[in-house]
């Protein structure tokens, strides 16, 4: 029979439900016990929310679901979610502006069409913003954040890479094209074009060179910022954003957090300003985040600083084993002797018992078999209960739910 | 071993309208001539003359794009702008833009009335509300608005006479013009040129990797490569339409909309019975914008089937349509304050499923039954009524189901290119006459007053709305 799940579309199984909630819940307490409070967003938002300039680039835009709503007669386009920040600045603007910083993450899907229907269209993503500070303590707090959450699901060998939107847009700028040739670059450059930036021929010689020291090396340290710092002719404005990129640089060293300096690493951070940051194991992207100071007066708040980041948890799902086997030790499968309406009621009386007092008790009618550790089978008074340990090949008989209890218990 | 020897045969889809005189001399020219291919044809399935292995059916050249990429039709010939109005919505069509048949050319347009306050696209006056745009191709217009990063936009899909729109019913306009003194004939100014048309030769991509057409293509080819090329000074020459009076806008006046085609006729009568007098919306040139002896009203003529939604949207606040496309626009959004205010009587249809009279079934549960006996599944069916279509199929639970948007003769798509057809028909004559059967009425719809249920009760116009309502009220009862 050919599936009849949509192209692109997935189903998770027991198996891989088991992984993505092990992600989830991970991520959910770290972020908890950082002081970060957990919100939802709808999966329908307005298409003109994601269209302002600076929000989503128009190739982006070529991938959302958008489509006309019941009463969409006023031609008022709704999109699935195609990001997870914007609708949060939403959230931020129209609920929580009068706390001065508002620490928030969640658990989402977004959608984005994929031509070929192999990859996923509909993704899962773990996101935190960090709402109303500028400091760079905050864009190091959502990086050790993030590398605290991966650590608790036992990813080793993470490479983080980073990049600052600040400092190319303003290196841009100091090539001197004009503004529909700078446009066209930037918008390639998000795409993550970055081989037409090698092309360039400006007319000036220094911030040719500059470009090339950024794209061609990789920076390990503050140091490799300092170096581009004091070099002649850097113009204010690009000093000031390399300025910004070191001081958080130097935390991230001073908090001995190994990273990369990757200006190329980064894509599709159109509403970045500032810091932006990939997480990755091996060629897996895993996450990825940054600054946004610019987002939220775009699309009708007040001037706020922010940064967030996302975590795949698609690409984590194959990273990460739970802890399997914990829970099938305890695991109890009740069985009638026979059918008859008073045997029946006790066995879903005990299972009753047997879940309050913590255990997972599993009902079957159906006489199927089971390796589960525990079996209890119900049958006439005086008695009732059969308890057989299959692993340890024991077996007892209990007069009450109690004695049950205790058999069970006192074997652990 | 023997050889095979195999034909092909090849189908390709020929322009109606104003293509079709360019293409026809074209095909003529180069020996590659059908017979009957012409404006007033009433037989869609030509036959070449000269090549017994080619046939063509003459569509919409909206669909040709659509049927060609589909495999229903090997080749087609159609202009740029159809094509890339597919294109970008659906990138990964199966078509091959074979060549540039170099007739009909012009241009895409993004554009405004020179009347109106926008005269650059990089001073859009600031402004509350979104733009709205008009057009004929709403997915390259939506595209060009993300692209110009125009935060907060309508699109209106119309069917026609998108020129006649703005600046009072439409902030702008994309649509297909010659150049831009053809625009500027309309009242209208480029504000960006989106791209060059011109005819084009289409093919199916799988067609075009499997089949040999190269017979075909050499015929053209060699028309191509001929010094004088008298086809492209063959222009069509359609009921000529004007859009030439200046408009004189007004808030205060109340917007009504009166239909052209075939219901143009009884309406001009039926204003004419009620002493509403009407300069040049009767007779050969239709003027876009009729003047009225009623100076609180303003007239102007638009298609029927884009009524509803400007009604919806208070671009208009009263329109004489059909009840067809009222109940089309309504399947598609239930909550609409587009509603009937009279019945006016005229114009009645059936709207009706139709089959090939080929086909073995009675009703709508014989074809289910075939349906289920896997003999035509998908099912395909063509419309222009989508949502009338959509929900019929929806109420009588058919869901192996591919529903195909026509823009007119869709009798033509019959039996080959879809299995079922929601049409509508005053005799069922010209359905007999394509071998096609009625299989089930739907309803009976006739033309009908239509208006905005909110702005009758809170616009500042209110008043005069309704006493242009009881006008056509009274005008019904009394006759």
């Amino acid at each position: 029979m050919t599936s009849q799940r949509c192209k692109g579309a997935r189903d998770l199984l027991p198996e891989d439900t088991e992984r993505f909630r092990h992600v989830e819940d991970t991520f959910r307490s770290s972020c908890l016990s950082w002081g970060y409070q957990e919100v939802r967003t709808p999966t329908l938002e307005y298409l003109h929310l994601f269209t302002a300039a600076g929000t989503l680039t128009p190739n982006m835009l070529s991938k959302v679901y958008s489509f006309l709503d019941w009463d969409g007669w006023s031609g008022e386009r709704v999109v699935l979610r195609p990001d997870g920040t914007i609708p949060v600045a939403r959230l931020y603007i129209e609920n929580l502006t009068q706390q001065e910083i508002a620490k928030l993450f969640y658990v989402n899907n977004v959608f984005a069409f994929e031509e070929t229907g192999k990859e996923n269209r509909e993704r899962w993503q773990c996101g935190v913003e960090l709402l109303g500070s500028a400091n760079p303590t905050s864009d190091v707090e959502i990086i050790l954040l993030a590398a605290e959450i991966l650590h608790s699901l036992g990813i080793s060998n993470i490479k983080i890479q980073l990049s600052h939107a600040g400092m190319l847009k303003a290196l841009l700028k100091e090539l001197k094209l004009n503004p529909d040739e700078e446009a066209s670059l930037l918008t390639q450059v998000l795409d993550g074009n970055w081989q037409v930036l090698a092309g360039i021929e400006s007319a000036n010689s220094d911030a040719n060179r500059l470009l090339s020291l950024l794209l061609d090396l990789r920076g390990k340290s503050s140091g490799f910022l300092e170096n581009l710092k004091a070099l002649p002719q850097i113009s204010l404005d690009l000093k000031s954003e390399l300025d910004n990129f070191a001081e958080v640089t130097s935390l991230l060293d001073a908090l001995d957090c190994n990273y990369q300096i990757d200006v190329t690493s980064t894509r599709g951070f159109e509403y970045y300003t500032g810091l932006c940051f990939q997480f990755s194991v091996k060629e897996n992207k895993i996450g990825s985040g940054g600054r946004y100071n610019d987002l939220i007066p775009l699309i009708g708040g007040k001037n706020t600083p922010a940064c967030g980041l996302a975590l795949y948890i698609n690409p984590l799902m194959n990273l990460v084993q739970p802890k399997a086997g914990q829970k099938t030790e305890q695991r109890i499968l009740i069985r009638g002797e026979t059918t008859m309406l008073d045997i029946i009621k006790s066995c879903f009386q005990l299972a009753q018992s047997l879940r309050e007092a913590g255990y997972v008790a599993e009902l079957d009618f159906n006489s199927r078999q089971l390796n589960w550790r525990w079996l209890v089978t119900v049958q006439e008074e005086p008695s009732p209960f059969i308890v057989i340990d299959q692993t340890r090949n024991q077996k007892g008989h209990a007069a009450s739910v109690g004695e049950v209890i205790n058999i069970i218990g006192g074997s652990a | 071993m023997l050889t095979r020897h195999q034909i092909d045969y090849v189908k390709l889809a020929l322009p109606k309208g104003r293509l079709l005189p360019a293409t026809a001399y074209l095909l003529t020219e180069v020996s590659l001539g059908f017979e009957n291919y012409a404006q007033e044809t009433r037989t869609y399935r030509l036959q070449s003359t000269r090549l017994p292995y080619l046939s063509a059916k003459m569509f919409q050249e909206k669909d040709i794009p659509i049927q060609v990429a589909i495999g229903n039709y090997d080749l087609g010939i159609c202009s740029l702008d159809w094509v890339e109005e597919l294109l970008a919505k659906y990138p990964a069509s199966a078509l091959v833009k074979a060549a540039d048949l170099g007739y009909d050319k012009g241009n895409l347009y993004l554009a405004a009335s020179q009347h109106g306050d926008i005269s650059s696209l990089q001073e859009l006056p600031p402004r509350q509300d979104s733009w709205r745009i008009v057009t004929e191709y709403p997915n390259l217009a939506e595209a060009s608005a993300l692209n110009l990063r125009l935060r907060k936009f309508k699109t209106f899909p119309v069917w026609g006479a998108a020129e006649v729109y703005p600046p009072e019913n439409a902030d702008l306009v994309v649509l297909w013009a010659r150049d831009e003194s053809e625009l500027r004939a309309q009242n209208l100014a480029s504000l960006k040129t989106l791209f060059s048309t011109s005819a084009f030769l289409i093919a199916n991509r799988e067609s075009w990797q499997t089949k040999n057409v190269s017979q075909i293509i050499a015929y053209l080819s060699h028309g191509l490569e001929m010094g004088a090329k008298p086809w492209s000074q063959s222009k069509q020459t359609l009921a000529g339409s004007s859009n030439g009076s200046h408009p004189g806008f007004s808030e205060e006046k109340v917007w009504l909309a009166l239909p052209d085609g075939h219901q143009q006729t009884p309406t001009s009568e039926f204003l004419h019975k009620a002493g509403l007098q009407l300069q040049g919306y009767s007779g050969d040139t239709l003027n876009r914008r009729p003047t009225f002896n009623l100076d609180w009203v303003d007239a102007k003529v638009i298609r029927p089937q884009d009524m509803p939604l400007q009604i919806a949207n208070g671009n208009f606040d009263l329109a004489i349509t059909g009840k067809d496309w009222l109940l089309d626009h309504l399947y598609r959004f239930p909550s609409s304050p587009a509603t009937e205010l009279v019945d006016l009587g005229f114009g009645e249809v059936k709207v009706v499923a139709v089959v090939s009279q080929d086909m073995p079934v009675a009703d709508i549960d014989d074809l289910k039954q075939l349906i289920q006996a896997s003999r035509l599944s998908p099912l395909r069916v063509a419309s222009e009524y989508i949502n009338i279509a959509d929900k019929y199929l929806r109420d009588n639970h058919v869901g192996q189901c591919k529903l195909i948007p026509t823009w007119g003769a869709s009798e033509a798509f019959l039996p080959e290119d879809a299995d079922l057809l929601i049409e509508n028909t005053q005799t069922g004559k010209t359905l007999a006459k394509h071998n096609l059967k009625i299989m089930d009425t739907l309803f009976q719809s006739t033309a009908c007053l239509i208006g905005n249920k909110d702005s009758l009760k809170s616009s500042a116009k209110r008043e005069k709305i309704a006493s242009l309502v009881e006008i056509f009220r009274q005008t019904v009862e009394s006759s």
